[in-house]
């Protein structure tokens, strides 16, 4: 089994609720788990079950209401610091970048998060290593700004970003739900290659569970702020009997089942023949 | 054969630059739907399944103009007429969309109520007038069809309804008018998996109890399309590159783009799960000249050097319709 040591994400019975009174709403309530360091896990649930909320406690933007939420042991305080090793993609690549400035810019100037600023021939050197990671020449970019690019090429854009900075852990949070499939299998292929290549830990959020399952190490299932279901995707997909994870595997639209939708003209044309 | 309630006639479309430079968005579509049959259109982003909507309504806005061709809703042509002309007698009557994401489409500071009276006012054919409580009341019996608690749903504001309330509203709206055709502009890719299901198995609801009988329904997840449509129609950089029944384009695809998209999909199943989803390579040609040869050429698993200079033609393949010489 894993040592203590390797735990980057620790989190004991944390909830975290917004409003109050009759309006309290319990977005992420008494979840406990650990995430080790090089481990790629998928959160895994239909809108607003809290995957996000979760995510965001992960980067510090949240605190916990109730409960510990550590990150190497400590608890996230300083958020200079803490986004110098945890930083993260999400799903709308065009509200991530000022479309005033041009993104080469904007590379660049990710690296102040940095307490110690690399030199600027460094900078320029991890910028150009970051693009070229997403198979983007960094002269096709020159003095271009985010809108002249299409969805596909920004949300690379992110990823390159990462590629730069190399932080510890990532926090991807619906990176493909923008995108369309060509881009998709593109993403997933980068997401492994930072595992890959940098040792990355990675936290994939998404609702799609076939991409969690190609992608990840472990998947947590959520439904209405709990985690309901934990394993490996074999655990998970195979050998479960938990019924919103079935719900959820058995409501992605595939090829192979035939009576997806029960009043589809489809499988009304099966019962006839 | 019963005869096709919706053509359409090698229709091109371009956008005119400010600079008088033109990107030819779509280029010669054709096809023809009979009454009660659902074409699915699929694409990556950008090759021009959205403009193709625009221009099957009519609504060519500047700087949206149409090059050639014609669009017939059961006969009457829908090219060369004013926006207002549009907007009064086609859409929501003949023609009506449902649109991408339900938020954007609502007002945030309108009630529904009023939102669909709206609607109506707007589309209204000169002559018939409704008063605010057949207005009403004719939402009521609309809305009651979606199973949801009318009442409340329709003097709601859209923040306070959930996302599935919220596209069962729109798609109510849309369908107000009992149009002849609905176009369903990418509905779900906003949504989660389990919300998908439901705004999908509603859109077949509405189908069985006749609110509406054609549709053709845009995305670009072709294992949902291979559930919803009767015929697919697979566009590349402004062209169909292939167009057969869903079982044919889905199952057995022909065209080497239709087979590359497939190849790039995720499978849940045991046998595919480790499958290894391919990208396609490169990016889609700049449409800011027209192209003459295969669009798809520098892409191409199969290309040969011709393909860039002949002028690739629909021909049948299989059963199905390919614009490739060398698909086999």
């Amino acid at each position: 089994m894993l040592s203590n040591e390797s735990i980057v994400f620790s989190a004991k019975n944390v909830s975290k609720t917004f409003g109050a009174g009759k309006n309290q709403v319990t977005a992420v309530n008494d979840v406990s788990f650990d995430i080790y360091d090089g481990e790629i896990i998928s959160i895994v649930g239909g809108s607003g079950c809290g995957k996000s909320v979760l995510a965001k406690i992960m980067l510090g933007l949240y605190p916990a209401s109730k409960g510990v939420f550590l990150y190497n042991g400590r608890k996230i305080s300083n958020l200079k610091r803490h986004w110098g090793e945890v930083q993260s993609v999400f799903q709308d690549p065009f509200s991530c970048f000022n479309q005033f400035f041009t993104i080469r810019s904007q590379l660049e100037d990710a690296f102040n998060i940095f307490k110690k600023k690399p030199s600027k021939e460094e900078i320029k050197r991890r910028v150009d290593e970051g693009l070229l990671a997403v198979n983007v020449t960094p002269k096709d970019i020159e003095g271009k700004y985010s809108f002249e690019l299409s969805g596909g090429q920004m949300q690379r854009m992110l990823l390159a970003r990462i590629f730069a900075l190399r932080p510890k852990v990532l926090i991807a949070d619906e990176p493909t739900s923008m995108v369309d499939a060509c881009v998709r299998a593109n993403i997933l292929d980068y997401l492994m290659k930072l595992k890959k290549e940098l040792h990355m830990t990675i936290v994939f959020v998404t609702h799609d569970i076939g991409l969690a399952n190609y992608v990840s190490d472990r998947i947590f299932i959520m439904h209405e702020g709990k985690i309901v279901n934990a394993g490996t995707p074999e655990e998970v997909l195979d050998k479960t009997e938990e019924a919103h994870t079935l719900k959820l595997l058995d409501d992605i639209p595939e090829v192979h089942k035939e009576e997806w939708i029960k009043n589809s003209h489809r499988a009304k044309n099966k019962k006839v023949s | 054969m019963s005869k096709s309630i919706f053509e359409v006639e090698n229709l091109s479309l371009h956008y005119l630059g400010r600079f008088g430079d033109k990107t030819h968005a779509v280029t010669d579509v054709s096809f023809k739907m009979k009454q009660g049959e659902i074409l699915g259109i699929a694409g990556e982003s950008g090759c021009g399944k959205s403009t193709l909507v625009s221009g099957l309504m009519g609504m060519c806005i500047p700087p949206l103009y149409p090059t050639s061709g014609d669009v017939r809703v059961a006969g009457e042509s829908l090219m060369n007429r004013t926006v207002e002309d549009i907007r009064a007698n086609v859409l929501a009557q003949k023609v009506s969309m449902i649109p991408q994401g339900a938020f954007n489409a609502l007002n945030p500071v309108r009630k529904i109520k009023d939102i669909a009276a709206d609607v109506i006012a707007a589309h209204q054919s000169s002559g018939v007038h409704m008063n605010a409580q057949e207005i009403y009341q004719r939402l009521r019996t609309r809305f009651d069809l979606f199973g949801m608690d009318t009442d409340r749903v329709l003097n709601s504001f859209p923040i306070q309804l959930t996302a599935g309330e919220r596209q069962r509203s729109v798609i109510g709206i849309s369908t107000l008018l009992n149009p002849q055709m609905v176009i369903a502009d990418e509905p779900t890719s906003a949504l989660d998996v389990s919300t998908q299901k439901e705004v999908i198995s509603m859109i077949f609801d509405l189908l069985d109890k006749g609110v509406f009988s054609t549709m053709i329904f845009i995305t670009h997840e072709l294992p949902l399309l291979y559930h919803v449509a009767d015929n697919i129609a697979i566009m590349y950089a402004g062209e169909f590159v292939e167009m057969g029944t869903a079982e044919q384009v889905v199952k057995d695809p022909r065209h080497p783009y239709t087979k590359a998209l497939m190849g790039a999909m995720l499978s849940t199943e045991k046998a595919q799960r480790t499958r290894k989803p391919v990208a396609i390579e490169g990016a889609p040609p700049s449409l800011d000249k027209p192209i003459i040869g295969c669009r798809f050429a520098d892409r191409c698993s199969i290309a040969r050097p011709e393909c860039k200079k002949n002028k690739q033609n629909l021909r049948i393949v299989a059963g199905r319709e390919v614009r490739c010489d060398y698909a086999e």
